[in-house]
């Protein structure tokens, strides 16, 4: 069984103040992750304030943009095409919301290790980091 | 301040139906459930003098209040997903205990009508950015979980089958449930891929529906006919992704459980029978974990051999069918837990599937996700 990856049309969410180096980060090729000053940690989805010790001496930072498949999941009743949500751990440290792509779905597997490519978006300014097998 | 032996289950009502036409509103449907919840104790809107609700409804707690012509004091809207009316018990039960209401009700209406697109969930929601492009749903969300759960633990899609075909076995002797069949472990694995690793058949069924619960204190309890069933322990909890170091291989049942369990003084040896919310099969199979019942990662393996049939197994779990095949109204499940449970503790449930000497039973809601985000309430309640 194979189930070819196939390009799908990719919805953005309105931004909440201080999203918009994320997704333009990503229109310009750069995985950019949130880490934190005073705990030295990294965390996902970006906040202004660390989530681990409420510090505000946060930043974004470029990500390598490697990272191993933490779990996954296809779709194949949702949409008109299978597509495959997963969750992949930086190496940097966070879990990150994502999708698996340029890759026959069906070889999918936890532990993979994955590389990151930049995936356009409904609106011209903004992009999303997907990953596909390293 | 403990809520053990503070507050009773007086009434319970579960709506007959599981789809509904446009002739009934969903505020009628509350009044419906409501009334039945009331007339099951033996009590009319008059006594009630507390109402909680979650989600569901339509314009908020105060237009209920004002549709039924009630006059409260206390109140409290909590949403959490399918969990919802397990937290609005315990929460009754500690205003009850607070001496803040005596005759608490408790109502659910829902049609389920939303269906499986990704839905974009509003604006202002911290998390919708970075998880709308990426096409999540509730059953690939929970899928996410199974997946991660058979890859650290080596659970099967047989294993999981095991909750479907289990609750198909209760479901049989419920008139009212939307599956009826006695499902076998090919009839799961069998059905459609959704999502993988989860097949149709390891999702609940989709109805339109309701149900109600009337929460009550001693004094009131001591007059009423019914059997009483008291609630000994609540504990509540939830669990997210902790910031990206996310782990979806356990539940906030990991807190909820060790709360209730501590508060009602018992072990999950002394669970005759338990409810555990079942949106997908793998949401039993962790939940059973965490609350104790067996070992982190045996979920998959305590399952078979029929454990979780009522006559079975060590564990008899949702003989109503459960929302697996009996009724999931409006996407949310947690009342149905509770009334399974009380109707169990009252002798109550069908004779084929009525657990003997059934004196203490446990509750857990799980709502919103495993793979983001959920709530998770656990009950425990005692057969006086």
């Amino acid at each position: 069984m194979a189930t070819a990856y196939q390009d799908r049309k990719i919805p953005v969410a309105p931004l909440n103040a201080g999203d918009a180096p994320f997704f333009e980060g990503a229109a310009a090729g750069k995985l950019m992750v949130k880490y934190c000053n005073d705990c030295k940690q990294y965390h996902h989805y970006p906040r202004p304030m660390c989530p681990f010790c409420y510090s505000t001496h946060t930043e974004w930072r470029q990500a390598r943009g490697t990272g191993v498949v933490y779990s996954f999941s296809i779709s194949r009743a949702t949409g008109p095409i299978p597509y495959a949500i997963a969750y992949v751990t930086l190496d940097e440290g966070p879990t990150i919301m994502t999708n698996i792509v340029e890759t026959d779905l069906d070889t999918i597997q936890c532990g993979q290790k994955v590389t990151v490519v930049f995936k356009p978006t409904e609106d011209p300014k903004l992009a999303v980091p997907m990953f596909k097998p390293a | 301040m403990t809520i053990k032996g503070k507050a009773y289950i007086g009434g319970i009502f579960e709506h007959p139906a599981r789809k509904l036409g446009n002739d009934i509103s969903q505020a009628e449907l509350h009044a419906q459930c409501s009334k039945g919840a009331l007339e099951d104790a033996g009590l009319s809107f008059k006594d009630v003098d507390g109402y909680f609700g979650a989600g569901d409804i339509p314009g908020g707690l105060l237009s209920m209040v004002d549709y039924l012509n009630l006059t409260v004091r206390h109140l409290d809207q909590t949403y959490t997903g399918g969990s919802s009316y397990l937290y609005l018990v315990a929460h009754a039960a500690e205003a009850i205990a607070a001496g803040k209401c005596s005759v608490a009700l408790i109502s659910l209406a829902d049609f389920g009508r939303r269906g499986t697109a990704v839905r974009d969930r509003g604006e202002g929601i911290a998390e919708q950015p970075f998880e709308y492009p990426f096409g999540p749903v509730t059953v690939n969300l929970y899928a996410m979980a199974a997946q991660r759960h058979m890859y650290q633990y080596g659970t099967t899609s047989e294993q999981l089958a095991q909750v479907k075909v289990a609750a198909s076995h209760h479901a049989q002797w419920n008139p009212n449930a939307v599956i009826r069949k006695v499902l076998t472990t090919e009839d799961v694995l069998n059905s459609p891929m959704v999502a993988d690793p989860l097949h149709r058949m390891d999702c609940c069924v989709v109805t339109d529906g309701g149900g109600a619960v009337v929460v009550v204190s001693p004094e009131i309890a001591r007059q009423l006919k019914k059997p009483k069933v008291k609630l000994i322990g609540v504990g509540e909890s939830s669990k997210d992704q902790m910031g990206g170091k996310i782990d979806l291989t356990y539940t906030g049942a990991v807190r909820s459980g060790p709360i209730a369990f501590a508060e009602a003084g018992v072990t999950p040896a002394d669970i005759k029978y338990a409810s555990i919310y079942d949106s997908f099969t793998i949401t039993v199979v962790e939940t059973i974990e965490d609350l104790g019942f067996c070992k982190k990662g045996e979920g998959g393996k305590f399952v078979c051999d029929g454990n979780l049939v009522s006559g079975v197994g060590k564990l008899p779990f949702n003989t109503d069918g459960g929302g697996m095949c009996n009724n999931h109204p409006g996407n949310k499940g947690g009342i149905t837990k509770v009334i399974e449970a009380v109707r169990q503790l009252r002798g109550e449930s069908h004779p084929k599937v009525q657990v003997k000497n059934c004196d203490i039973a446990l509750a857990h809601g799980t709502g919103g996700s495993l793979g983001t985000r959920h709530g998770s309430a656990t009950l425990i309640m005692e057969r006086e």
